[in-house]
């Protein structure tokens, strides 16, 4: 397709969707007229058929499917779970899900909220505080990119004595400056998962950051001046004061972190495709779906997603609720 | 992107802990806050040393990949970014490459894509999302509550849950690997997170303004027309940023629904190939992230203040 046919595809789609919500209103404004009540039902429909179609269907639809063979062919009950729990491989891909889960979010947040309370009230916040954010905004393929070059390694066995090979990954040329030599990280576990978690920590740092710095201006300036005028120190002051007032804000922060762990796809399909033992859920569901054509095992592992997201969600939001009610 | 969780009102800004609006940095602020008055007792110098350090840390990765893509094809092979510094040598072939259209090596043909994918992704469920979320907020009828529980609800579901049957659905509709089968993905994964988040700012609206306005004679589709889109603006840019990012820097939609080679299939899809097939051509890589970057970061430095509103709000999404 050429460039403007691709750009008109876009705007008949645009004018045709344009013509079906104006369609729908108009249909509502003459029944509305006409003395009829129940206008919401015209309101609501696409919506409720999009997403019993596209969300709802789907979903049962997996579930059923888990409980079948890799062609979706013969009932085998649990068995595409109990793989899960128990083949090497499965348990692996476990294991790094949980590193990635438990990990990511203390570190992430951890450094969020140093920096947070460091560039507050400092010269130049918003520029210091951009420059940290700024992941958030670029794709997780492009933060692998980024990140992929700074792992990038050269064998030095290729070089001769006269012609040595150079790094170009920043990581190992500052390992070699060090007096080191340099790594292969991506290949070798289970140091590699950790690198990979590295990329997340850097993006995710920014979030932490953004929501903890808002929370931490929030707090009242009477508070923080009885405070002082009581003469607490430091530490004493982040401990009793600043602390406890963004509490709620830190859980929120965490558990929000962990469950964009626990979906961690683009990373580690990037920067490794899920080889050499760094595959997580995610990416182990779209391996055994779409590659290995066993289709059972991946809704398997997609429900298993599921199951594990629910209750942090649950978490949070009863967490927001109780914050709150305070 | 990642996953946020739902705050119920932080969404519209009404939560004191989590203050969003408190987010933009603001220049009038009466007085210092705990975190500033804490780090006054630390050793400031040290404070502040640190704090440039975490800030150069952060910086680095992404400065050495922005300079890799204006030096020659060869030297990126031979040595590392840093000796730019001892030996300055610029170019800009490398975005030439990626972007002379008719080659193998051009991704100008995905950047298209990127851009005829996301537009309709984000109008769309706003579009929807503010009918539904009119009739929720302020039409009674029968079972309304169950029914936005469950929207509600839906924002849980990974998406990855849906893949297959969707795609399955696609290709029995003959629409499988085009424009249409992304769109409507897009579309309906961003729906449950836009409907709460419009709802919740329309329930903000006094209701004394909706009853006037009816007992004057006004229908539902004149107020919704006359007296909620006005009122929307920011909860439609915060939920509209949100989406643009999320559409934009998709991976797992792409793979799965997009056609094959350029017919359909966005940057990011581009990006994850090359780095695949060709992980060492990094004067193609480098020059490719960035301009898939440039679009979003443009987006977000304009419109901070409303993405970080979104982001807050948009939380369990996908």
């Amino acid at each position: 397709m050429e460039i403007t046919d691709k750009l008109l595809s876009m705007v008949y789609a645009l004018v045709a969707f344009a013509i079906v919500v104006g369609g729908i209103l108009f249909l509502a404004s003459l029944y509305e007229r006409r003395g009829g009540r129940k206008v919401a039902w015209w309101f609501i429909a696409p919506t409720l058929l999009l997403l019993a179609v596209a969300l709802v269907y789907p979903a049962l639809r997996t579930v059923y499917v888990s409980f079948f063979d890799s062609s979706g062919a013969a009932f085998v009950g649990l068995d595409n779970y109990s793989t899960v729990f128990t083949s090497p491989d499965q348990l692996v891909v476990l294991r790094n899900t949980v590193l990635w889960t438990l990990v990511t979010p203390f570190v992430a947040t951890g450094i969020g909220l140093i920096y947070a309370i460091l560039v507050d009230g400092a010269k130049g916040e918003s520029v210091a505080k951009g420059l940290v954010f700024l992941p958030m905004a670029i794709s997780l393929v492009g933060a692998s990119i980024i990140w992929k070059f700074v792992y990038d390694f050269r064998d030095p066995a290729a070089g001769t004595a006269k012609n040595p090979v150079e790094q170009i990954g920043l990581l190992n040329q500052i390992f070699t400056w060090l007096g080191g030599s340099p790594h292969n990280f991506l290949l070798n576990s289970p140091g590699n998962t950790f690198w990979l978690i590295l990329v997340m920590i850097w993006i995710q740092a920014g979030f932490a950051m953004t929501i903890l710095s808002a929370s931490i201006k929030a707090i009242s300036a009477d508070i923080v001046e009885a405070a002082r005028l009581d003469g607490v120190s430091a530490l004493e002051m982040f401990r009793y004061v600043t602390f406890p007032a963004i509490r709620p804000a830190v859980v929120v922060v965490l558990t929000t972190i962990a469950i964009a762990c626990l979906k961690v796809f683009d990373i580690v399909r990037t920067m490794t495709g899920g080889q050499f033992k760094t595959s997580v859920v995610a990416n182990e569901f779209y391996t055994q779906t779409f590659s290995a054509a066993n289709q059972g095992l991946g809704a398997a592992l997609a429900v298993i997603l599921f199951i594990l997201v629910v209750p942090i969600i649950v978490y949070n939001v009863r967490q927001l609720r109780a914050s709150e009610a305070r | 992107m990642t996953g946020t969780t739902p705050l119920p009102r932080a969404a519209a800004g009404t939560t004191a802990d989590v203050d969003v609006e408190g987010a933009v940095p603001t220049s009038t602020r009466p007085a210092p806050s705990a975190a500033a008055s804490a780090k006054k007792r630390l050793t400031r110098p040290w404070a502040s040393l640190f704090a440039v350090i975490l800030a150069v840390v952060w910086t680095t990765p992404t400065l050495g990949l922005l300079v890799t893509s204006f030096r020659p094809e060869a030297d990126i092979k031979d040595t590392g970014w840093w000796t730019v510094l001892t030996n300055p040598d610029f170019t800009l072939d490398n975005y030439q490459t990626v972007l002379q259209t008719g080659t193998s090596t051009s991704l100008t043909p995905f950047f298209i894509n990127s851009i005829v994918i996301t537009i309709p992704a984000v109008v769309a469920p706003i579009l929807l999302a503010c009918l539904a979320a009119y009739a929720f907020a302020w039409t009674d009828f029968r079972g309304k509550n169950v029914l936005f529980v469950a929207v509600f609800a839906l924002q849980v579901v990974p998406i990855q849950v849906t893949l297959l049957p969707l795609l399955t659905l696609y290709v029995d509709l003959g629409i499988s690997g085009t424009f249409w089968a992304i769109w409507i993905s897009h579309t309906a994964f961003g729906l449950p997170l836009a409907v709460f988040l419009l709802h919740n700012f329309m329930r903000e609206i006094p209701g004394e303004l909706i009853e006037a306005a009816r007992v004057d004679g006004a229908g539902h589709v004149t107020i919704f027309f006359r007296m909620m889109l006005p009122m929307l603006k920011p909860a439609l840019a915060a939920f509209g940023i949100y989406q643009f990012l999320w559409v934009w820097n998709d991976l797992l939609v792409a793979l799965t629904f997009a056609g094959p080679g350029a017919a359909t299939a966005p940057m990011t899809k581009a990006l994850f190939d090359l780095a695949g097939t060709r992980g060492t051509a990094w004067y193609l890589l480098s020059a490719g992230a960035f301009v898939s970057m440039v679009v979003p970061v443009i987006v977000f430095l304009a419109l901070q203040r409303y993405f970080v509103r979104g982001l807050l709000a948009g939380s369990v999404k996908g």
